[in-house]
């Protein structure tokens, strides 16, 4: 094509990409070196520490001579391997936990250890402290650590050599992402809660579907959300494969943020708010990819098999992997079948469960508590049924104590538990047994995540509250 | 970190998608303070399963694996790369991998090779047929070599000078410390830092002193 006539097409293809994404903008605010052919270095203003993937990067330090550059910039926590009922951590579990706090103590990293009154998931307690601002650049050696994008930072799990080079340098050196939109627009349908938006969000995009980026949730649907729902649809960008996942800060956000510990005060407050309001994606920015969802499609979904895309909504069935087109996903639904000992063809309501979780980074927040005991109040758990709720974090446990949802829970025969990741992992003393099904509010159900030869079906507080009471997989609303 | 410039050997076929780190390493194994010793843990579940490739003789002692996409996904646990190294893999062949998975094989030495999915499925069919067949992943000189592939490796070529130097990059980021220092002055004053700031154990209000607000 002659010169001439390819020139005015590109005009217009740069005219529509005037503006910027929150993305972009809160990544150009952390650049810190930028060089051709390298990945930019950019600045962390948080750095959340756990005890599981942190005591090798400490040992780095000390073998190095380095220290923390900020230690003010540094919290760590005990979540991952620790009980939650008041016996004693196994030896193991011990030895991580007594190295954190020895590691905390020698670099000055201040920690909330089991017991104090701020502990808890870290991706809990760092929100609700107010920590977590828009247009941060957050990082922790998890990769829940996606949740903390619902107010508009930047936030991203990473490895244990990451974790070692942010405690020396404060920096982390990341290749630039792509952008990628995912508008949900409309009214959500009754009983379809955040945990369903997002379940429905990867089963249409598929657990690759967000590789190599940063998503955007946009739309009136993911608005509608509080600030609560947004981080249970953020914090499983990671199932989708997206580096991280993002929502624009706005008054919801700001109104959450307010008088919280970590929050600016005053003047400081004021400026703050300006800054974050000149965060959203501006009009014209385009995103390398998009994806569009009508909300009226979403329903209350189940997973039925072992990856998060596996869903299917409540109403639906366990599908034929014979039906299935693409042959990689073909064979990955009959081992899946054959894993979770399901049938194709099964309704999913027909599907007996034997233990139901209420908890983890994804569903452990007071809303969710309180969605969920909503739906027991006054009923009791299917007899035989093990049914445990684990409170994201000791002020969530505090909050719902005085709330009175610790009695609701016990009387219908739920186990209250102490805040930490629990059932989610399969690695402290909450796990299923071989072959025992659960429904959980937690965000993964990979073979075997919460324990050898568990079955794990991923669900909303509220269906996972409506699954123990009938036994089998319920709405709210199926419960007389 | 050791230097990384050439890995040839055999290699295993392991042809499954979205291989999780759940499955490279599960959380039981996650226990130690060490960066080594691992090697137990890889592929735990399924090595009790006979059939499983690894416990295939003939797939004794391969260097390389050869995977479906997506690998890796899953929990950021670097263990999973220190596993598949303890279990003395040295690089992985898939059509894509997970960006975190990808991030610590890099720090750890293990190279993750991203081919196009007809060549993954090329050597994957070929490593089946014949378990003695050789590849070579060139990291010197940026080539992949199996299978009648000789395609080029996709690694940018920052990432090759790490490897083969075997540099550290702690070291390479605090060569540019004034500029990390520069950023620090230019940094806005109200952003939080926790040391010393109000919620001291125990302070007075409840960082969830949660405003009752409804879900929506």
């Amino acid at each position: 094509m002659p010169a001439a006539c390819a020139a005015p097409t590109i005009v217009s293809a740069l005219a529509t990409r005037t503006g910027t994404t929150l993305a972009q903008k809160v990544w150009a605010k952390h650049v810190v070196r930028s060089a051709q052919g390298e990945p930019d270095l950019l600045y962390v203003d948080l750095h959340l520490v756990h005890e599981v993937t942190s005591p090798q990067a400490f040992d780095g330090l000390r073998v190095a001579g380095r220290k923390v550059r900020r230690p003010d910039l540094t919290l760590a926590t005990m979540d991952h391997n620790t009980p939650t009922d008041d016996k004693r951590p196994d030896d193991l579990a011990q030895k991580q936990i007594e190295a954190l706090v020895r590691n905390c103590e020698e670099f000055g990293v201040r920690l909330y250890p089991l017991g104090s009154p701020e502990q808890g998931i870290v991706h809990v307690i760092s929100p609700q402290l107010g920590l977590t601002q828009p247009g941060m650049v957050i990082v922790c050696g998890d990769s829940h650590t996606s949740t903390h994008g619902a107010f508009g930072a930047i936030a991203f799990g990473i490895g244990t050599s990451e974790v070692e080079h942010v405690l020396a340098t404060q920096t982390i050196a990341q290749a630039r992402p792509a952008t990628m939109a995912i508008t949900v627009d409309g009214a959500l349908p009754r009983e379809v809660t955040a945990k369903d938006v997002i379940l429905g969000i990867i089963a249409r995009i598929g657990v690759g579907g967000g590789a190599g980026a940063i998503v955007e949730y946009r739309g009136s649907a993911i608005r509608s959300l509080s600030m609560e729902g947004r981080m249970t649809v953020c914090n499983m960008s990671i199932e989708a494969g997206a580096r991280a996942g993002t929502v624009a800060p706005d008054d919801v956000t700001f109104a959450y943020l307010e008088g919280r510990p970590f929050a600016p005060k005053g003047t400081a407050w004021e400026r703050a708010l300006d800054e974050w309001r000149s965060l959203a994606t501006d009009d014209g920015a385009a995103f390398d990819r998009e994806v569009r969802i009508d909300a009226a499609s979403m329903r209350p979904y189940v997973t039925w098999g072992t990856n998060p895309a596996q869903a299917e909504p409540i109403d639906g069935a366990v599908p034929d992997p014979d039906a299935i087109e693409d042959g990689a996903k073909r064979e990955a639904a009959r081992r899946a079948l054959a894993y979770q000992s399901l049938r194709p063809g099964t309704p999913i309501r027909d599907i007996a469960v034997d233990a139901v979780f209420i908890g983890s980074c994804t569903n452990g927040r007071i809303e969710d508590l309180r969605a969920a005991s909503a739906v027991v109040a006054g009923r009791r758990v299917r007899s035989g049924m093990r049914a445990l709720v684990v409170p994201g974090s000791a002020r969530v446990k505090e909050q719902a104590e005085r709330e009175g949802l610790d009695r609701i829970f016990r009387d219908a025969g739920f186990e209250w538990r102490n805040a930490g990741c629990s059932m989610c992992l399969g690695m402290n003393p909450d796990v299923l047994r071989p072959g025992e099904r659960c429904a959980s509010t937690s965000n993964r159900n990979f073979e075997g995540r919460q324990g050898p030869g568990g079955r794990t079906h991923l669900v909303s507080p509220a269906v996972a509250a409506a699954t123990a009471i009938k036994g089998a997989f319920a709405l709210p609303s199926d419960l007389r | 970190m050791e230097k990384v410039t050439r890995i040839a050997g055999r290699a295993a076929p392991l042809d499954r998608a979205d291989v999780d780190t759940d499955q490279i390493i599960p959380a039981s194994y996650l226990k130690r303070l060490e960066r080594t010793g691992y090697g137990d843990g890889l592929f735990s579940a399924w090595r009790k399963d006979p059939a499983f490739v690894l416990n295939d003789a003939r797939y004794a002692g391969a260097s390389v694996l050869v995977a479906g996409p997506n690998f890796g996904c899953g929990s950021s646990r670097e263990h999973a790369a220190w596993a598949l190294r303890d279990g003395g893999f040295r690089a992985v062949i898939a059509p894509s991998f997970a960006d975190i998975f990808r991030s610590n094989a890099l720090k750890v030495g293990v190279v993750p090779v991203r081919l196009a999915p007809a060549q993954v499925e090329r050597v994957m069919r070929a490593v089946e047929a014949d378990p003695a067949t050789e590849v070579e992943i060139d990291v010197a000189a940026g080539r992949v070599r199996a299978a009648g592939i000789d395609a080029a490796l996709d690694l940018d070529e920052f990432t090759r000078w790490r490897l083969t130097e075997g540099l550290d990059d702690i070291g390479l980021t605090l060569r540019h410390e004034a500029d990390i220092a520069a950023y620090e002055s230019r940094r806005p004053t109200w952003l939080p830092q926790v040391a010393g700031a109000p919620a001291a154990e125990g302070s007075a209000r409840s960082a969830t002193a949660e405003k009752s607000r409804g879900n929506t």
